[in-house]
């Protein structure tokens, strides 16, 4: 193989995938709910990446003076039972959830795309390794799953991440598998093989632009699910480690304190809804514009 | 003349049962025939039809030739090569010479390019230099007779008949010498289909182009091909000059087949010969001549005994019982 | 007057494309009377399958309404809510499409489809399964119950084009649409299949709407054949009138550029020269004047009316209105 044509084929595939990507969000915009979970996704990733520089206080800076205090101008969602700044802790917290949301998802969406497009496109008995193994790790709750690991590892970030990805990779595996069985058996795939499309090629261009789409909206809806999962462990007590702030752990507080205090549950409890509607709503709306038979302006 | 193709004996075989269940059920022989030991040649310039009913193998054998699926026996020769056996890298400097061109219009179209990726696309593929994809875009579309704004439409924007000429400026795009078309003109108007076979003849003519056509239209077979071979449960039952073939056809299928030939008149009375019977599966062919199932002159010799190839000196040749010599 | 199961009234359609809106059907007037064959033909792109795909509602989602409606016998189409659409469809029509893959799933075996499409029959499964294979073996497909269980690309592309019609004949529809269905047939199997056809006609009585480019099989099949050209409805009548005496310029082309027609052997087969028109500029006059070769300054002025030439033969031509009679 030529420089030229490997340059092509790495080249090509991209920056057609690219354009799609660049009108993609040109359309979102258009969309109303598109664009509301457009906006709040944006809100709540970019305060994630910035929480360091913009928190008002320390988030982990004691203040017993000021315990399980009501929102002031000081403290716009008040203190929790070590005086520590409720608003500082959520900004901090969404990075690790965020973290976790981020690194769990795409190391999932990267493993069940390769096991789901061997599975898809391999021999038979692979296929049915692989199936057979899919369906054995999603016979286990995920959360019970956790607990058992966590139980044997002793609580970290590693281990919930870990846990969260072995318990996805099943999900975009299958869908990535069903969808490259029913593509491989199309004509389009034969006329490309006629023309002398490399595997790469027929893999890059024309297999992964129609099983994508639905991937990211499954990626999307699944940031929220995550989130949950890492507040819930966290919230046993199983995951983030106090002092440092995570929903889960603002949420665990509040519930021990909710007799003093509402102010702890709502402030970690909106995030988390917050966080849901934004990505669902995105996710519906990146399903209807990867689809150009959905979309409405061609 | 040298032949461009020369196909030998091929035979294609397709698993017709999962490795486990002919296991189970003590299946030594879990295959079926889709073609069955076929020979043809086409020469440089050259129109060869390929017609037969559905499912008797007509695909596969095109798919055969251009190294889409496996054939187990035989030898195709293009050129002084052969090309059974090639891996597909091997076989990917041919893909230039040799087109091919889909059954199915929209569905042969990857279905989340542009007409204009669509079209430029061999380029790439083969890494051919083009200055300007769009303007070579403007130019095949032209050519096959598309306007120029087409380039930004997806394939499912297209009607049967615009995909279909896609698929055309496709095959040409790197000036094949052979183009195997499977089904050119199904679902097109017969105006368009007119100027899909005028184009392809044209081309023929200035670039000594071959076809290799697959197709239902007789019709079309009678106006466009040189030679034709008809095809029934994967074997050539008959073959030869397309002339000869429609002036006096000796199989009774191929009989058949020419008087199921509707024509374009409500009150015409076509003398047509019914073929009753149950239409055989590559699963259970039938002993003796394949066609007995169903031919109206089937006799007790027809159940038992294969018949044998007859030819003539102009290339005719076919399998019945009932016919001494051609 | 008879009744009708099908009754499309000045149907207007646009695609919304970025160049702006492709006026794809424009005043589409046609009828399918209980009990009758139509026929359908056109240019490939004059807007067969569009008019179909408003007929079922499933359009594409660019696609738009713009005028007009359907009704089928007493129901007007538009009004109903997608459930109700959706409860029509494979009761009352059932439809064959142009690609028989996009109306089979390609990841469930034949068996188990044409088993669901029976969802509404209170019988056991079995019966169904051994009615599809009966249904299978009809329209021609060797070894039906063996076939039942295999999937859709282990067939070739002519066995499933007769999969999808033995489908739509299970659901006993009163209105079956059919777009194109025996293009990926050989002769003698469509002669079977339109065989098929006839007889369900005949035994169910159910009307059919018949797509197709064959003009011999129109010829064969059909009671009534509309022609349609560039998203209009240029000429309609019964099938005698239309090829004995076809009287839109565009009609007789058409006849003319038939293969089948031609008996001298020629590789320079009769074409229409020129291309349809754009139709996001819907041109003013006749919407076949660029092609036509009897066409007159009027003509490209001025849209031609409908003339009635029989009972149900019309079409719409300046010169059938200047010479007030049928054209020769
Ligand atoms: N991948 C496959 N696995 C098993 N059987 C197959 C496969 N592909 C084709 N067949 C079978 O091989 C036979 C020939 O198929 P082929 O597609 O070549 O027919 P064809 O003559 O082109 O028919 P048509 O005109 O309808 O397209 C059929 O019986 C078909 O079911
Ligand atoms: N989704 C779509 N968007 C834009 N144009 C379309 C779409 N579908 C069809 N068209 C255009 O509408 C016209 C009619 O198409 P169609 O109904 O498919 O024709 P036919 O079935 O007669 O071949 C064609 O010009 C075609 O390109
Ligand atoms: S050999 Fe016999 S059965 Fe076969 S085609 Fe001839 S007459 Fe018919
Ligand atoms: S109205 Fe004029 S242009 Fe149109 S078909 Fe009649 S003669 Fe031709
Ligand atoms: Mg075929
Ligand atoms: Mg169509």
């Amino acid at each position: 193989m030529t420089v030229s044509s490997l340059k092509q084929m790495l080249v090509m595939p991209s920056f057609e995938f690219l354009t799609g990507f660049k009108l993609a969000i040109k359309r979102l915009c258009k969309e109303p709910l598109g664009l509301l979970g457009l906006i709040l996704v944006t809100l709540i990733v970019g305060s994630a990446i910035l929480a360091p520089w913009i928190v008002p206080h320390d988030p982990i800076a004691i203040d017993v003076l000021n315990r399980l205090k009501g929102p002031s101008a000081e403290h716009w969602l008040g203190t929790d039972q070590l005086g520590r700044d409720i608003f500082s802790r959520v900004l901090m917290g969404s990075q690790v959830a965020l973290k976790v949301a981020f690194s769990a998802i795409s190391l999932a969406l990267g493993f069940g795309l390769l096991l789901g497009l061997i599975a898809g496109f391999g021999p038979a008995w692979l296929d049915h390794i692989i199936v057979t193994l899919f369906d054995t790790v999603r016979s286990f709750p995920t959360i019970i799953f956790a607990l058992a690991v966590v139980t044997l590892t002793g609580p970290s970030l590693t281990t919930i991440i870990l846990v969260i990805v072995v318990t996805s990779i099943p999900i975009y595996g299958r869908v990535v598998r069903t969808q490259t069985q029913a593509l491989s058996a199309q004509e389009f795939i034969l006329a490309e093989r006629a023309l002398g499309a490399s595997m790469p090629r027929i893999l890059g261009v024309h297999m992964l632009p129609n099983v994508i789409g639905q991937l990211l909206i499954l990626a999307s809806m699944d940031v929220p699910i995550v989130i949950t999962i890492e507040a819930g462990l966290s919230f046993l007590g199983l995951g983030i480690q106090p002092p440092t702030p995570s929903w889960g752990t603002i949420l665990n507080d509040g519930y021990l304190f909710i007799r003093n205090t509402p102010w702890m549950i709502i402030a970690g409890g909106i995030p988390l809804i917050l966080c849901t509607l934004g990505f669902t709503f995105l996710g519906e709306s990146l399903r209807d514009i990867f689809d150009p038979k959905l979309r409405k302006d061609i | 003349m040298l032949n461009l193709l020369e196909a030998r004996d091929v035979r294609v075989r397709f698993r017709s049962k999962s490795v486990i269940k002919s296991l189970i059920e003590r299946d030594d022989d879990p295959f079926l025939d889709a073609v069955c030991g076929v020979s043809l040649n086409v020469k440089p310039g050259e129109t060869f039809a390929i017609v037969g009913e559905s499912g008797s193998g007509k695909t596969t054998l095109a798919r055969a030739i251009t190294g889409l699926v496996k054939a187990q026996e035989g030898s195709i020769r293009y050129l002084d090569k052969e090309l059974i056996g090639l891996s597909s890298s091997q076989f990917r400097p041919l893909r230039r010479d040799i087109a091919m061109m889909f059954q199915d219009p929209i569905g042969s179209l990857s279905p989340r390019l542009t007409v204009e990726s669509l079209i430029t696309e061999p380029f790439k593929i083969h890494g051919v230099k083009v200055d300007d994809y769009a303007e070579e875009a403007r130019r095949l579309l032209s050519m096959v007779g598309l306007p120029a704004h087409f380039a930004s439409r997806y394939p499912f924007q297209l009607s049967g008949g615009q995909a279909r000429r896609v698929g055309v400026a496709r095959a040409l795009a790197l000036s094949p010498k052979l183009i195997v078309a499977d089904e050119p003109t199904a679902g097109l108007d017969v105006s368009v289909q007119g100027e899909i076979l005028n184009l392809l003849a044209t081309l023929q003519s200035e670039l000594g182009l071959s076809l290799l056509i697959i197709t239902h239209n007789l019709s079309v077979v009678r106006h466009i091909s040189d030679r034709m071979g008809i095809m029934y449960l994967g074997r050539f039952i008959e073959q030869g000059n397309t002339d000869d073939i429609f002036e006096q056809a000796k199989h009774p299928y191929t009989q058949a087949l020419l008087s199921a030939n509707h024509d374009p008149d409500p009150d015409a009375h076509s003398e047509r010969i019914e073929l009753q019977g149950e239409v055989p599966s590559l699963l259970q062919r039938p002993m003796g001549c394949e066609f007995h199932t169903r031919c109206p002159h089937a006799k007790d010799i027809c159940r038992s005994q294969v018949p044998e190839m007859r030819y003539s000196t102009s290339g005719h040749q076919a399998q019945c019982h009932l016919i001494d010599a051609i | 007057m008879t009744e009708l199961i099908l009754d499309v009234h000045d149907l207007s359609i646009d695609y919304r494309t970025p160049r702006g809106k492709l006026k794809a059907l424009r005043n589409i007037n046609m009828q399918i009377p209980k009990g009758k064959i139509v026929g359908i033909v056109g240019e490939s792109g004059c807007g067969k399958s569009t008019l179909i795909g408003a007929i079922i509602n499933l359009l594409a989602s660019n696609a738009e309404v713009t005028k007009g409606g359907v009704k089928l016998a007493e129901d007007e189409l538009f009004n109903l809510s997608k459930k109700q659409m959706q409860a029509l469809r494979g009761d009352r029509f059932s439809m064959v499409f142009q690609d028989p893959m996009t109306s089979l799933n390609p990841v469930v075996s034949i068996g188990n489809q044409m088993i669901d499409i029976q969802y509404r029959d209170k019988i056991s499964k079995k019966e169904k399964a051994a009615k599809a294979a009966a249904m299978l073996d009809k329209v021609g497909i060797p070894d039906p119950e063996s076939r039942l269980s295999q999937y859709p690309h282990e067939f070739s592309g002519g066995m499933l084009q007769r999969i999808a019609i033995a489908m739509a004949l299970l659901v006993e529809p009163e209105l079956l649409i059919a777009d194109e269905p025996t293009t990926a047939l050989d002769a003698t199997l469509e002669v079977q299949i339109i065989y098929r056809l006839k007889e369900l006609q005949a035994s169910q009585g159910c009307s059919i709407l018949f797509i197709s480019h064959h003009l011999g099989v129109i010829a064969e099949l059909c009671d009534e054949v509309v022609v349609m050209y560039s998203g209009e409805v240029v000429e309609k009548g019964s099938v005698r009138d239309i090829f004995h005496n076809p009287s839109h310029p565009y009609t007789q082309k058409l006849l003319q550029c038939d293969p089948a027609a031609i008996k001298q052997k020629t590789r320079d087969l009769p074409t229409i020269l020129g291309s349809l028109p754009d139709l996001i500029e819907v041109p003013k006059g006749c919407i076949f004047a660029e092609r036509c070769d009897s066409a007159s300054a009027n003509c490209h002025e001025n849209k031609p009316k409908v003339s009635q030439l029989n009972d149900n033969h019309m079409a719409s031509c300046h010169l059938l209105n200047e010479a007030g009679a049928l054209y020769a």
